[in-house]
């Protein structure tokens, strides 16, 4: 220890994920620079508002997932069946309830608001799915042993597959759901009366966001479950010396992503007005690169709420803005794994002093003996 | 908060744990037979011997982690049930062990590994930082002494030297007014100036009326700060001494002689 009075903590680490927000700030500097006409305009950013939520909370709750140290493959599933039972309740539990209790006049059903109330169940149920989907990727893991990255995978196949089964493959597009006082409250845009347009389009879900992620950076940073998260993801075994129940606390972690998922996917079916059969698919693995950009530990430990956040935001700002620059659609992909690999490396290097130090000692004999040699 | 330096109350019994032929067998491996030893109050107790001796049997023996095939275990006097006891009943018991690599976690910040937990918290489990932060920079300061050496309680645990993080842990076992503090082999793979500040941790534990339990393979330092030496060798207990009859060099040569027998 070099023996100065108090270190002080540096700039970077005092304020939570400086180094990607100064990367994004650079990205939409340089995409405002490339294409005015785009980003200098609000309705891409109203787009986003929209859009982001269901990305934010997966990131969200893998950013918790990540931090213990686990993976989860399973969320996209859960995008699949949270939403199939969301939309199919929305959208025919009124009558579904009709024919079940075998009445012939409905009307008096529907005087009672027994629809709202039907889709306002939908909400409750889907967010169940999503709960018990979590909770038995955290039994496979914690109690059964099977390592996350496995668990997690065979029950992705699994409920997609029942999804697909309940659904007959269909989808189901819930026309008129804007009436509905569900779409309001969940998705609705509550300025529609405003006189400037792109007011109009902000949508509630983007409130209702923030709150949660404002949350779970509290749960995260200040209470005892996020400690425990992150002792986890440092050492399963100095978490069980220090007396922390591993098993349950896995559990729990894994059921919280499950319904973080969940309302994800009510934000996205609503959003969409429409459910269909593999839903979901497209965010694997754009969750997992914002958790990783935005600097939470691939080795678990460490994890930052506002990198993820951050990391989310360069994600979707790659796709607009490349085409938007005139690059074709198939550039998304690669730019998206090229910042991915860049951050990998970048946060190996400043975070890992080990590893850097492996890193420049290979290079060293590198250059010394004209080859590499094993690595330590 | 009660200030950790401060005299413990005189004891109200004779050994802090008495241990009475106790027997442990792994199959048909008798990893321990017929161990009687007893810790006094505020005792520095020595565990030497060579490698499969049984230390580390016998300290997960006195701490609940392993379960005595037969034999009596007594904590302050009173004989506990052996089915029931567990590592969390030793906690109870204020019983501490710190293990060499295993008690912090390396990527969090020193307050955190102080309280994780037990973590001071509201009713809903929002964790008090501030108290925290500052009971810990008090064990810092007070228990551990610290002081100046560059370290605060938001250093990274990574970022702290292999002594300075068995001194984390013995700080944070004390002020836990653990009454017995089992170290496992705390100074492997240390430094020479390392080694120093663990013995100094080991020697404030004695003057805050504490006892300790010190597993040690290097007989010069676990000479230089025991009250007490247990030699081990085969699962039993071959001599019980005072530090002062024996140099380190003939302690030395009594172990060769023990390997010779064999």
């Amino acid at each position: 220890m070099a023996p100065q009075a108090q270190p002080r903590p540096s700039l970077l680490s005092r304020i939570e994920g400086l180094p990607i927000i100064l990367v994004f700030l650079v990205l939409l500097a340089l995409f405002m620079w490339l294409a005015p006409e785009v980003f200098l305009q609000p309705f891409q950013y109203t787009t986003f508002l929209s859009t982001l939520p269901p990305i934010i909370l997966l990131a969200v709750g893998l950013t918790f997932i990540i931090g213990a140290g686990e993976i989860d493959l399973c969320f996209p599933a859960i995008l699949g069946v949270s939403g199939f039972i969301f939309a199919v309740i929305f959208k025919e539990g009124q009558s579904d309830l009709v024919s079940w209790i075998g009445a012939k006049d409905t009307d008096w059903i529907a005087s009672y608001g027994a629809g709202q109330i039907i889709q306002w169940f939908a909400i409750v149920a889907a967010l169940a799915g999503g709960v018990l989907v979590g909770y038995v990727n955290g039994i496979l893991v914690a109690w059964i042993g099977i390592p996350s990255f496995i668990a997690t995978l065979g029950t992705q196949f699994l409920w997609y597959g029942i999804a697909s089964i309940l659904s007959g493959g269909k989808s189901y597009a819930l026309r008129g759901a804007e009436q509905s006082t569900v779409w309001m409250a969940v998705t609705g845009r509550p300025f529609a009366g405003s006189s400037i347009d792109w007011v109009q389009q902000i949508p509630i879900q983007s409130l209702w966001t923030t709150l949660i992620v404002i949350f779970m950076w509290f749960i995260l940073n200040r209470h005892r479950f996020g400690e425990h998260t992150l002792f986890l993801g440092d050492s399963n075994a100095v978490s069980k010396v220090v007396g922390i129940d591993v098993v349950r606390e896995k559990i729990k972690l894994f059921t919280l992503m499950g319904l973080l998922a969940g309302v994800a996917a009510i934000f996205l079916t609503l959003e969409n007005k429409n459910y269909f059969g593999n839903q979901g698919q497209g965010y694997l693995l754009i969750a997992i690169a914002s958790v990783l950009i935005g600097g939470t530990s691939i080795f678990g430990g460490r994890a930052t709420i506002v990198g993820t956040i951050f990391g989310c935001f360069i994600i979707a700002l790659v796709e607009p803005g490349l085409v938007a620059t005139g690059l074709t659609g198939s550039w998304v992909n690669a730019a998206r794994g090229l910042i991915f690999l860049i951050a990998i490396v970048f946060y190996l290097y400043v975070d890992e002093p080990q590893r850097r130090a492996n890193f420049l000692a290979r290079l060293v004999r590198f250059r010394a003996f004209g080859r590499a040699g094993p690595a330590e | 908060m009660s200030s950790v330096e401060a005299a413990l109350p005189a004891p109200d019994f004779t050994d802090l744990v008495r241990l009475e032929g106790v027997q442990k067998y792994f199959g048909p491996v008798h990893a321990l037979r017929n161990i009687n030893l007893r810790i006094g109050p505020n005792e520095i107790v020595g565990l030497i011997g060579d490698n499969g001796a049984g230390k580390s049997t016998l300290i997960k023996t006195m701490t609940g982690v392993l379960k005595p095939t037969s034999g009596r275990i007594f904590v302050r006097d009173k004989e506990l049930s052996l089915d029931d006891y567990s590592v969390a009943m030793a906690h109870d018991l204020s019983i501490e062990t710190v293990y060499q690599d295993k008690s912090l976690g390396e990527k969090q910040p020193l307050w955190r590994n102080f309280f994780v937990g037990r973590q001071i918290t509201n009713r809903f489990g929002f964790i008090d930082i501030k108290r925290e932060k500052q009971i810990a920079n008090q064990i810092l300061m007070d228990v551990i002494g610290f002081r100046g050496a560059g370290i605060s309680v938001d250093s990274t645990i990574g970022n702290l030297s292999g002594g300075e993080r068995q001194g984390i842990a013995i700080g944070r076992a004390m002020h836990y007014n653990a009454d017995l503090i089992v170290l496992d082999e705390p100074t492997a793979a240390l430094g020479v100036a390392e080694v120093r500040k663990v013995v100094d941790f080991v020697r404030r534990i004695k003057s805050s009326g504490r006892a300790c339990v010190y597993i040690e393979h290097n007989l010069a330092h676990v000479h230089e700060v025991a009250d007490r030496l247990v030699v081990l060798d085969r699962g039993t207990v071959v001599a019980d001494l005072s530090p002062r009859d024996m140099s380190v060099f003939e302690l030395t040569e009594y172990l060769i002689d023990l390997q010779q027998k064999h």
